[in-house]
């Protein structure tokens, strides 16, 4: 009897070469996971193709002065050398809410985010958690109609407590007695509706800081105040800074509500209390209706110049709460 | 001889003791702070000419704090005493943070519940106007409107939105960050300029004409963030483990994420689809300017306006009569309720283990 040889089997070929559908199922991924990029990208090339006209026969007035002028001649035929197209009055509109949305709505998202992550009982911090959650959710109509029918009737009471008050601080001022529709209370709903997204992130940030800090600081006779002054806020600062800023861009963009509650004035309005305002979004909405192509050529570049302020302040925001999650 | 006598009785274990916890005595104290500046509030409001609600509130918000400063200041000093004023200023931060909300949803309540009723789901608008008295016409065009609006968004951003996530958390490859920030960034994408861009892109040089398909390409550029950022936090839950099991048993990496990864985050993606939803559904801006309106039921994504609950709301609103403005409550109370009903089902989903 022979004893046969054992047979070895082949080797296996070890390598991390990925295979043919690891490959494909690679390509596919990454291909979905740049949509993004295209997507913006797109925005962007397609909103300056079809801005592209007005940035040049306006050149740098389409930012700095307010005259909007579509002028149609006798035959009914557009005009461009007559018209023209200036949003500084709706950029600086677009500002006046934003600002007062924040100014508004900051400290009561950041204490109502300190109450929830060391005030609060678990029950509580539960239940409101949910509810502010919930609040992002609310469609912009919804903000825009409570606004109107509600919030406004309250809003010109304090408007008008302000004004008389308050009333030598230059902003504060009334041109005439009329409260209705100011941007004063379009930047109250605004600072409603960035209080979920700011709380949110300052929530965020503060529930991260360490424990044995806060500890440290409690067990060297810290009362609750002093802990959170000393520990909390550093630690929190700029995520802070970067959610206030997230909520900036959402206020800079909101159309529908904006529309709903502002009197839409074409004109520069420092006054905040007074009836006339206006910013980019809600007066593209407001002309698009009656627009003939060439306006809406002109509403285009004023869309682009919206997109880019809020990309611009948004990856800023991001950036900053990035570095804060992250670091240290 | 019983065993009693012969084990030593236990002592009794001795109660924890929670010093950092109000005593009795302090409850009692607090009530009675709380008490004294109630009634100082009804003096003051009833003597002087203050009027209201929010008089009422203010007075008894400052007279909390003076009061509650006052006593511990003096029982602890000023560190006690600034303890207690920051507590005052967080506590009426988060009452200010809760008052729109309880007051949103009480005023949709209270000014829409009168007109809703069966026929509101069974009838167009197609042979009544706005004006009409609220309990003729219906909103069934807009609900299907909007139900298809936002499937065929679903249908758009779910995939790319779940792959933006496996790129991120399974490949990781050389745009992981990159693609991050971007998405971080287009969730800042105002959603007037979303509608602006299907118009340049699609409406003008192609179709000329508004349905509801372009609606839903808009609706699916805002939808796409929310889905892949939730998508990614589900995704990063997933434990290692289960992907090195995966390897371990030969599988390529297609097949550890389609037929392990995913499966286990199943209930994660779901909420991360519902919650896409809900933040799209009530989305007005891009549909005003695409879907058009239209008054009566139409199945036809690709062709003709489409009806949508945010554009009954906003024609309803818009035609400004006391009927009208009822409608657009009663239209405001089905488009929340859905909206509720979708974040009460991804909360649901997302209480679930991961991988259940």
């Amino acid at each position: 009897m022979t004893q046969t040889p054992p047979v070895t089997p082949p080797k296996r070929e070890i390598t991390t070469k990925p295979r043919f559908s690891d490959k494909v199922f690679r390509g596919v991924v990454t291909g979905g996971g740049l949509s993004s990029l295209i997507i913006l990208g797109l925005i962007l090339g397609f909103l300056l193709y079809e801005g592209y006209g007005t940035f040049k026969s306006q050149g740098f007035h389409f930012i700095t002065s307010s005259n909007w002028n579509a002028v149609v001649d006798a035959n009914g035929l557009f005009n461009a050398k007559a018209s023209t197209f200036g949003i500084a009055a709706m950029l600086i509109g677009t500002l006046v809410v934003a600002v007062i949305a924040v100014i508004v709505g900051v400290p009561i998202s950041v204490g109502a985010a300190l109450y929830l992550t060391f005030y609060a009982p678990q029950f509580i911090r539960k239940f409101m958690v949910t509810a502010i959650d919930l609040m992002a959710a609310f469609p912009s109509v919804l903000f825009g109609l409570w606004g109107f029918f509600v919030l406004e009737s309250s809003g010109e009471y304090w408007a008008k407590l302000l004004n008389k008050y308050l009333g030598w601080i230059p902003i504060f001022k009334l041109p005439t007695p009329y409260v209705q529709h100011s941007p004063f209370i379009a930047g109250l709903v605004l600072a409603i509706m960035i209080i979920p997204i700011v709380t949110s992130v300052s929530r965020e940030v503060f529930s991260q800081t360490p424990l044995d800090r806060i500890q440290a600081a409690y067990a060297l006779g810290a009362t609750r105040w002093a802990m959170i002054r000393a520990v909390a806020f550093p630690y929190a600062r700029s995520g802070i800074v970067g959610g206030v800023m997230l909520g900036l861009g959402r206020a800079m963009g909101e159309t529908v509500a904006v529309y709903t509650v502002l009197n839409i004035v074409y004109q520069v309005n420092w006054h905040i209390l007074f009836s006339a305002g206006g910013n980019i979004a809600s007066m593209i909405l407001l002309k698009f209706g009656e627009a003939s192509p060439q306006e809406i050529k002109a509403l285009m570049a004023a869309g682009l110049v919206l997109f880019l302020m809020t990309l611009l302040v948004n990856s800023a925001a991001n950036y900053i709460v990035n570095r804060s999650k992250s670091g240290r | 001889m019983s065993t009693n006598t012969l084990t030593p009785a236990a002592p009794a274990p001795a109660k924890p003791t929670k010093p950092w916890e109000a005593s009795i005595s302090d409850r009692i104290k607090t009530a009675a702070i709380f008490l004294g500046s109630a009634l100082f509030t009804v003096g003051l409001v009833a003597v002087t000419p203050l009027k209201g609600k929010l008089a009422y509130a203010i007075v008894f918000f400052i007279a909390f704090v003076v009061i509650d400063y006052i006593y511990n200041v003096v029982k602890g000093g000023r560190a006690a005493g600034a303890d207690s004023l920051f507590r005052g200023f967080v506590t009426a931060a988060v009452c200010l943070a809760i008052t729109p909300i309880v007051s949103i949803l009480l005023t949709v309540w209270v000014r829409g519940h009168k007109g809703v009723h069966w026929t509101l789901f069974t009838k167009d608008m197609h042979s009544n106007a706005f004006q009409d008295p609220a309990n003729q016409g219906g909103l069934l065009h807009a609900i299907i409107g909007t139900f298809l609006l936002v499937l065929f968004a679903m249908i758009i951003s779910v995939p790319i939105g779940v792959l933006t996530a496996i790129y991120i958390t399974e490949i990781k490859g050389r745009f992981t960050r990159p693609i991050q920030f971007l998405v971080q960034a287009m969730s800042g994408v105002p959603s007037i300029v979303a509608g602006l861009f299907i118009l340049a892109s699609i409406v003008y040089p192609l179709t000329k004409t508004l349905n509801g398909f372009e609606g839903s390409l808009a609706l699916a550029i805002l939808m796409i963030p929310t889905v892949a950022r939730t998508s990614q936090e589900v995704l990063l839950l997933i434990p290692q483990d289960l992907r090195e099991a995966g390897v371990a048993l030969g599988g390529t990496q297609w097949r550890t994420v389609i037929m392990i990864v995913l499966p286990a985050a199943r209930s994660g993606l779901i909420t991360a689809m519902i919650l896409g939803v809900a933040r799209v559904a009530g989305e007005t801006a891009p549909i005003l300017l695409l879907a058009g309106g239209n008054n009566s039921v139409n199945w036809n994504m690709f062709h003709g306006p489409m009806g949508s609950l945010p554009n009954y709301i906003w024609q309803s609103f818009g035609t400004g009569t006391p009927d009208s403005v009822t409608r657009a409550w009663a239209g405001l109370l089905v488009l929340l309720a859905i909206v509720l009903i979708l974040f009460g089902l991804a909360r649901t989903l997302g209480n679930r283990k991961v991988g259940k």
